[in-house]
């Protein structure tokens, strides 16, 4: 049985978003629970709140250990998906010579992100492996590995949000050697997510249309953890169910 | 000839009067034109180059350099050592978010004018893909000014400064107007030092949530940019170690330390994958950008910007 997660806004009053878990998906219809945190309201300080189960499901926390486990995540996901793309049957034959290049290289690059992440977090938790999040499961539902274009278009959506997540986030960040890391990490994101434009689009600078790079201040586009989590969620690959009460 | 040394605004400029034509020096552009004596393939390259710059008249550098006698030659690298320590201490308080904003200004400035001249330069920008994207990375880098601009409090602000004079000769080393391999070669070198830099930077704006989003949005865009112009040179988006991918000997500075194999602990070389093929060592070094200094950011552009505003 598919479990499935969802993102829902409440509390206008906190600007905080808080991501609900349905145990249960019934043709198409999600079950939403929308249960809080006890001490939601009562002025806790997010930052404090370390990543962990709370309710039986596992929370990202707050603070720099809750965005850095919110990256881990989507590391996660985007190692997930790199690493089925090159272990496709066909990757010889649905990819060019270039396009084979440029998505080992992704393989390559965001698996050594997502252990980099768990390492960092292991650190900063004191390796209590109650506070890392555990390994994620994901499916990709009718996603054909063998279809270049569904593909490339699939890697373009993880690259364009990943790179939208961190510019985002980094001011939540309140060490600057957790800042320097995320920046190190999402620089090269965008490096992928130039690359895939241009191979799905060459022409007509692609690379950084409209739609990511804001034409009249040339800058990137940036997307709270909320608005990325919704996005994910919509997505629907990943299969673990994960709360994120105390982001930002 | 005639040598004067002169002290500006902490710095030593130097100016060397050969054969009735002044050829001035700050200490950061002598060491990078003493330095390019130091690479024959360099000067192969730029041999036929030389010859046509005014600034140097018929005389080629390297003859200028050795009919100087030995006692001058000591004197002009005296100063650079000295100079170079008095950078260092009068530097390290530059680390204000104002001091972040007006480091990326200076290279926003740098990248636009040289686009900009490229996109006038009838017959280098090969129409199509090219052409598109030095026309779409332009007018990111005019958004960057403005977005910074403001950030500094406007053109009235007394942290604002004008964009100054570049010579992307670096002295006569490049002519990347009539050279459209050396124009893509500079871009690529332009980008790649951006997002070091802005990534360098962003500790100072921590304190300045807007404005720290605001520079990595830049970053993030100077970063797909970078990954563009070198996929137009039939070079990988990401830096390969410390490779500088075929760019002249003196675009290393913008390379040197990307080789950084340990990331937050781990050693990236040894990472693996339970279920998917084996990583190549050399992949952690291309899964990180690394940042670069002030001091080595004003470095790289202290080669392009004769009166740098900041120093």
């Amino acid at each position: 049985m598919k479990e499935t997660f969802k993102v829902k806004e409440v509390g206008l009053s906190n600007r905080r978003s808080f991501l609900k878990i349905s145990g249960l998906a019934m043709a198409g219809t999600a079950l939403l629970f929308t249960g809080c945190s006890d001490d939601d309201d009562t002025g806790t300080n997010n930052n404090n709140q370390m990543p962990g189960i709370r309710n039986g499901v596992f929370d990202f926390g707050g603070g720099d250990n809750g965005i850095l486990t919110y990256a881990y995540a989507l590391e996660q996901l985007e190692a997930d998906f790199y690493t089925r793309v090159v272990n496709g049957n066909t990757f010889g034959s649905t990819f060019n010579t270039d396009e084979q290049a440029v998505l080992a290289d992704l393989y390559h690059h965001e698996v050594i992100h997502r252990e980099v992440l768990k390492q960092a977090i292991n650190t900063a938790v004191n390796n209590n492996q109650q506070q890392v999040l555990p390994n994620l499961n994901f499916d990709y539902g009718a996603l054909n590995f063998g279809n270049r274009s569904q593909v490339l278009e699939i890697a373009k959506k993880l690259e364009d949000t990943g790179v939208a997540a961190y510019n985002g986030a980094g001011k939540y960040l309140e060490s600057a050697a957790n800042l320097t890391l995320a920046g190190k990490i999402v620089s090269v994101e965008s490096r992928h997510a130039s690359v895939i434009r241009s191979l799905i689009n060459p022409d007509d600078a692609f690379f950084a249309a409209n739609d990511v790079v804001e034409p009249s201040t040339g800058k990137n586009i940036a997307r709270e953890p909320s608005q990325v989590l919704n996005e994910i969620e919509d997505m629907g690959y990943i299969q673990t169910a994960f709360t994120a009460n105390y982001l930002s | 000839m005639r040598l004067k040394i002169w002290a500006i605004s902490k710095r030593l400029l130097l100016q060397i009067t050969f054969r009735n034509q002044p050829l001035n020096f700050t200490t950061m552009n002598l060491i990078k034109f003493i330095e390019s004596f130091t690479d024959d393939n360099a000067l192969r390259q730029n041999a036929s180059r030389r010859q046509s710059l005014g600034q140097l008249g018929t005389i080629g550098k390297k003859s200028l350099l050795a009919a100087m006698p030995t006692g001058l030659l000591t004197l002009l690298l005296v100063p650079q050592k000295s100079a170079a320590a008095t950078t260092l201490t009068t530097t390290a308080d530059n680390n204000s978010p104002t001091d972040a904003l007006r480091l990326a200004l200076l290279l926003e400035y740098l990248d636009s004018e040289f686009y900009q001249t490229g996109l006038d330069t009838n017959g280098l920008i090969p129409a199509g893909r090219d052409r598109d994207s030095f026309t779409k990375i332009v007018n990111n880098e005019y958004g960057h000014i403005n977005t910074l601009v403001q950030a500094l409090g406007g053109t009235g602000s007394p942290n604002y400064f004008e964009k100054p004079e570049f010579d992307y000769t670096a002295g006569g080393l490049f002519d990347p107007f009539n050279n459209y391999d050396q124009f893509l070669a500079l871009s690529q070198s332009f980008e790649d030092t951006g997002v070091r830099a802005y990534k360098g930077q962003s500790p100072n704006l921590i304190s300045k949530p807007e404005m720290l989003q605001a520079a990595l949005q830049i970053h993030a865009t100077e970063s797909r940019q970078a990954a563009e112009i070198r996929r137009l040179r039939g070079a990988k988006g990401w830096i390969q170690g410390n490779n500088r991918d075929g760019l002249p000997p003196q675009a290393q500075p913008v390379y040197n330390g990307e080789e950084m194999a340990t990331q937050a602990g781990v050693n990236t070389a040894q990472v693996n994958n339970t279920g998917g093929p084996a990583i190549p060592s050399i992949a952690g070094t291309e899964a990180f950008d690394e940042p670069l200094t002030r001091e080595q950011v004003l470095s790289i552009a202290g080669m392009f910007t004769p009166v740098n505003p900041l120093e």
